[in-house]
């Protein structure tokens, strides 16, 4: 048996890097450390999954040869006037790399799941900017922890115990120096362990962080209730906030996602500037899929833009709301699609998702899902993180090289490997052409 | 590395070897400078009527890592004024104040720069760092990892434990693959995680019972005692403060005794932000007159420029609470990111105008600090990039030494009231080529003890810069616009050895090393601090200690510099 310590769980933004899993014969037997979602990954994540590639002959999906099927992909696109290539959340940085290079060859679009989750969140982040630290500093210094739309009791389940609220820090024992407060619409399981739930009604986030900072502000506000919040407790949580020592304000898609999408986080983003001129606060989005951050940061070193990047003119151009992803299905523009790593036709409002399929799809994916089965292509992958390394980044920024403690089946390649393969059929079918 | 080169009748300029505009050969075999090779099998340039230096070397350029990618992220506006496309060789990119990975790497090389070292980086996120260096082509490159308000170095202070801090120092060094030691703001960044915006230099800092002063002293002796390959490299307190020249004045005698002869033993940076006059903004004057007496007196201090140009760009340091102050001042956008026990991190978009007072005075600054300070020896030419002006505005920068007609013309078009209080106008010296070469190549490489860089001697890196410039048509005092022309497209750039810029163009993109120090400390001393550090390491970060190294199979051209320590 073979016990392998430290490594780097890849399911959510926490990438808790303390993680002991056990290996015989090839089969992760047990798991130590991690939260229920992060064991049963490194349990179970073996079910479920492709074994040989697929191609899509009279209707029905036959088995191919990884060859072949790296031919057709990149004829696929090769051929295609408007390609999109999407996903990469769950890859490697390493995989985000030769993507990138492989859109610049082909023309076409790059897109990550940024643009369903935090992508609103990026757009504020071009208004204003914002405070923020890495999670240590949460850890050492916060008496305040803000959950605003976000649920990490149930989303990032040891990101209160290694990070922001029970752990332990250089100047907080723990919970019981810390005060936590929850905004959000549902009594949700963070909410319920809260020392204080602001309960807002849906839609209202912007209205209710105006509010506050208009409170904090020392301005009238003038109505009896905001978001159905009555205005002297809009009062009283802006002195809170403004009264600790040290906040931190982590956010979610119940922020990001309401109405108002980008000014809501363009607001909390000045209401957390205007706390740092009595206080110290930072902000932070509760990244989901464990790598988006990191596809975010590679993305925007080598093209400048974090996601949405379009190479269609030969250069890259990011306008989001025109290169994003759902928009191009919803105009009905791309003609063929790569999709690594992620789920779309599960996940897409069901007209764009009737779209993607319409048009030539290939997907890039360890485990079966709707997507692989609507597409005319699907190549198998290795799990980055437990069958191939590669580097991923946390929420905050934190990089961690992810070990391989199990080897792949028998003839599967890691997305990078196979991005690679489909890179150098493209090089050279251009060059015939 | 490839085969025989030979560089025919160029104009050199070589400081170091002492070569100033001697017309000669330059034989180049396997990526190195020979004496001689055989002309059947070399390939000839023809450099007559043209300069031949050493390729350039960049002290101080933020142009990797976090900060520098969170700014990228911060403004889109910001490259959609500077759109490439993919061509054969080059990868596609953007970029006006913060070019992408690959744009960065073609430019430099196309001013004729082979080496620029990345001079601020926490070391908690540093795989970051060297991932993005991977990402940037045609340069050899370094990073400097923070210390000025690390935790671990602030205890080992307070307790004494002067060679376990340098036995702590090298272990960091050599687990997250950095070159030398950078402090900012020693002391200040931790003061501002509390939102404590001022700190003083003999004041201990909260909770840690150790001052600015101390941190700066002893790490100053922790390098010494290290031999690492540069001194320590300082961003000092009270940057972008009026009247802060008294503390880099003071940031510099602080360390005057531990000074044993030799290279310089402290690197203040960017001193045109931290050596203005004055008691506030209205009446802000240049303070380089009272730090070029300093530095000109003194032979343990170092300095580089840090030089503004009129542009739009963009203010990034781990410096928090100055960008803090910054963003209350002007109003922009504002990114703060601190780093648990070790750093922070601010960046300020900003616009630098010759209509306003302040910024009229920055320049006016860092050009008297470049000619007021007598040995070219001492001064390196940065703008700080992309902090005063972007890395392409170097040119720019090299007429302005070069010419006092070209400082002229910007000086009557700058703001009236700043016009008056510059003593510009009476400083009639005028660079060399031969200053120029030692300010953007030889000085450089010195101080960072690279000495197979910044020269053409035999058995150098054949990093070679070749411009079109006849010195003996072109004065470079009044033709300054060709020089700067000429300065910004290199009519060759040769990377070790490799063709890499033709007529201003790349035509080979090649990957560059990534060098970092490796100090030997005696085994007893590393054993019992390594364990030591483990003990505690869990309770100071939210990383494990072995997912904290930096491993060398991630780095594209690991080139680790082996030294012993003293200890």
């Amino acid at each position: 048996m073979d016990i392998y310590q430290d490594v780097v769980c890849p399911v959510c933004g926490c990438l808790c890097d303390d993680i002991e899993v056990n290996v015989e014969n090839n089969r992760v037997s047990k798991v130590k450390n991690a939260c229920a979602m992060g064991t049963t990954k490194f349990l179970n994540y073996n079910s479920d999954r492709l074994h040989s590639p697929l191609m899509r002959t009279n209707g029905s999906q036959q088995p191919s040869s990884l060859e072949e099927s790296i031919t057709r992909v990149a004829e696929m696109l090769v051929n295609a006037k408007y390609p999109v290539v999407y996903g990469l959340a769950l890859s490697s940085c390493e995989a985000v790399k030769v993507a990138v290079e492989l859109v610049e060859e082909i023309g076409g679009v790059i897109d990550n799941q940024t643009t369903v989750c935090h992508g609103p969140s990026v757009q504020g982040f071009h208004e204003v900017g914002e405070s923020t630290a890495s999670l240590g500093e949460v850890r050492h210094r916060a008496d305040l922890v803000v959950c605003w739309g976000c649920n990490p009791v149930e989303s990032h389940p040891r990101h209160f115990e290694r990070y922001s609220y029970t752990v332990k820090g250089r100047f907080r024992k723990g919970k019981e120096d810390r005060k936590l407060i929850v905004v959000d619409v549902r009594n949700t399981g963070t909410a319920k362990i809260a020392d204080k739930f602001i309960q807002l009604e849906p839609n209202k986030d912007y209205e209710l962080v105006n509010a506050l900072r208009t409170a904090l502000n020392h301005e009238q506000i003038q109505c009896e209730t905001v978001a159905g919040i009555p205005v002297e407790e809009i009062e009283s949580l802006a002195e809170t906030l403004r009264t600790c020592e040290f906040g931190a304000l982590f956010y979610g898609l119940g922020a990001s996602h309401t109405a108002g999408k980008g000014r809501n986080i363009e607001s909390l983003g000045l209401l957390v500037r205007d706390l740092n001129n009595w206080t110290k606060f930072v902000l932070m989005p509760a990244r989901g899929h464990y790598n988006v951050t990191g596809v975010n940061q590679v993305c925007a070193w080598q093209t400048g833009f974090p996601y949405a990047v379009d190479f269609s003119r030969g250069y890259p151009w990011y306008n989001p709301g025109e290169t994003t992803f759902v928009d191009i299905l919803r105009r009905k523009e791309s003609d063929a699609s790569l999709i690594i790593g992620s789920d779309p036709v599960a996940h897409f409002p069901i007209g764009v998702s009737k779209y993607l399929c319409s048009k030539p799809l290939a997907v890039i994916d360890p485990s079966n899902s709707m997507t692989t089965m609507a597409a005319d292509i699907v190549i198998p992958s290795s799990f980055a993180g437990i069958e191939s390394e590669g580097i991923a980044y946390r929420m905050d920024g934190v990089t961690f090289s992810m070990k391989k403690v199990v080897e792949p089946p028998e003839k599967i390649l890691s997305d990078e490997d196979v991005l690679k393969l489909i890179l150098g059929k493209v090089k050279a079918l251009k060059r015939l052409k | 590395m490839t085969g025989n080169i030979i560089i025919r009748n160029g104009t050199v300029f070589d400081p170091k070897n002492n070569i100033n505009g001697d017309v000669m050969d330059i034989a180049i075999s396997n990526g190195k400078f020979v004496q001689s090779v055989d002309e059947k099998s070399a390939r000839l340039i023809d450099a007559s009527n043209k300069i031949v230096m050493a390729g350039g070397v960049d002290i101080h350029s933020h142009i990797a890592g976090p900060k520098v990618n969170m700014a990228r992220m911060l403004q889109p506006e910001d490259h959609y004024k500077n759109l490439r496309c993919k061509t054969d060789i080059k990868r596609a990119g953007v970029g006006t104040s913060c070019p992408s990975t690959f744009v960065t790497g073609y430019d430099y090389s196309e001013m004729g720069y082979t080496t620029v070292f990345e001079p601020a980086n926490p070391p908690l996120k540093m795989l970051h760092v060297i991932d993005e260096l991977n990402d940037t082509p045609m340069l050899d490159k370094a990073c400097y990892p923070l210390f000025g308000n690390n935790w671990h170095v602030m205890e080992y202070l307070k307790n004494k434990k002067y060679d376990e801090l340098a036995a702590y120092v090298a272990w960091t060094l050599k687990a997250v693959k950095g070159y030398a030691v950078k402090l900012v703001n020693p002391g200040g960044v931790e003061n501002w995680k509390w939102g404590v915006e001022s700190t003083l230099f003999d004041e201990p800092v909260g909770r840690f019972e150790v001052t600015p002063r101390e941190i700066l002293r002893g790490m100053c002796k922790a390098v010494h005692t290290l031999n690492l390959p540069h001194s320590l490299h300082v961003h000092a307190n009270l940057l972008g403060t009026p009247g802060n020249y008294e503390m880099a004045v003071k940031t510099l005698d602080s360390v005057r005794d531990i000074y044993t002869g030799g290279k310089p033993i402290i690197h203040l940076t960017h001193v045109q932000f931290n050596t203005y006059g004055g008691t506030n903004w209205l009446n802000l004057s240049s303070g380089a007159e009272h730090l070029a007496k300093y530095v000109n007196n003194h032979n343990h201090a170092s300095i580089d420029l840090g030089q503004v140009v009129f542009s739009k760009t963009t203010t990034m340091t781990a410096d928090g609470p100055f960008e803090y102050k910054l963003q209350k001042m002007i109003g922009n956008k504002w990114v703060n990111a601190d780093i648990e026990a070790e750093t922070g991190c601010g960046i300020v978009p900003i616009t630098y105008k010759k209509s306003n007072y302040v910024h009229a005075i920055m320049w006016i600054t860092g050009l008297e600090a470049a000619l007021m300070v007598d040995d070219p020896w001492k001064v390196c030419m940065t703008t700080d990039h992309p902090n005063g002006g972007c890395f392409t505005t170097y040119p720019k920068v090299i007429a302005w030494l070069m010419s006092h007609k070209a400082r002229g013309k910007v000086l009557a078009k700058i703001n009236k009231r700043a016009q008056r209080r510059s003593a510009l106008e009476n400083l009639d010296r005028e660079y060399s080529f031969s200053d120029i070469a030692v300010v953007t190549r030889a000085g450089p490489s010195r101080l960072l003890g690279l000495k197979d860089k910044g020269h053409l001697g035999v058995g150098a890196d054949a990093d070679v810069s070749i411009y079109d410039i006849d010195v003996n048509k072109i004065d470079p005092a009044v033709q300054y616009r060709t020089v700067r022309r000429a300065m910004r497209r290199a009519s060759y750039t040769i990377k070790d050895g490799e063709i890499v810029v033709k007529d201003g163009q790349l035509v080979k993109s090649v990957p560059g090393r990534i060098f970092w120090t490796d100090s030997k400390v005696s085994d007893d001393l590393a054993k019992s601090m390594e364990s030591e550090l483990r003990s505690k390491f869990n309770d100071y970060y939210t990383v494990q200690m072995n997912n904290y190294i930096v491993a060398e199979k991630n780095i594209v051209n690991s080139t680790p510099v082996k030294v012993k320590a003293n200890v």
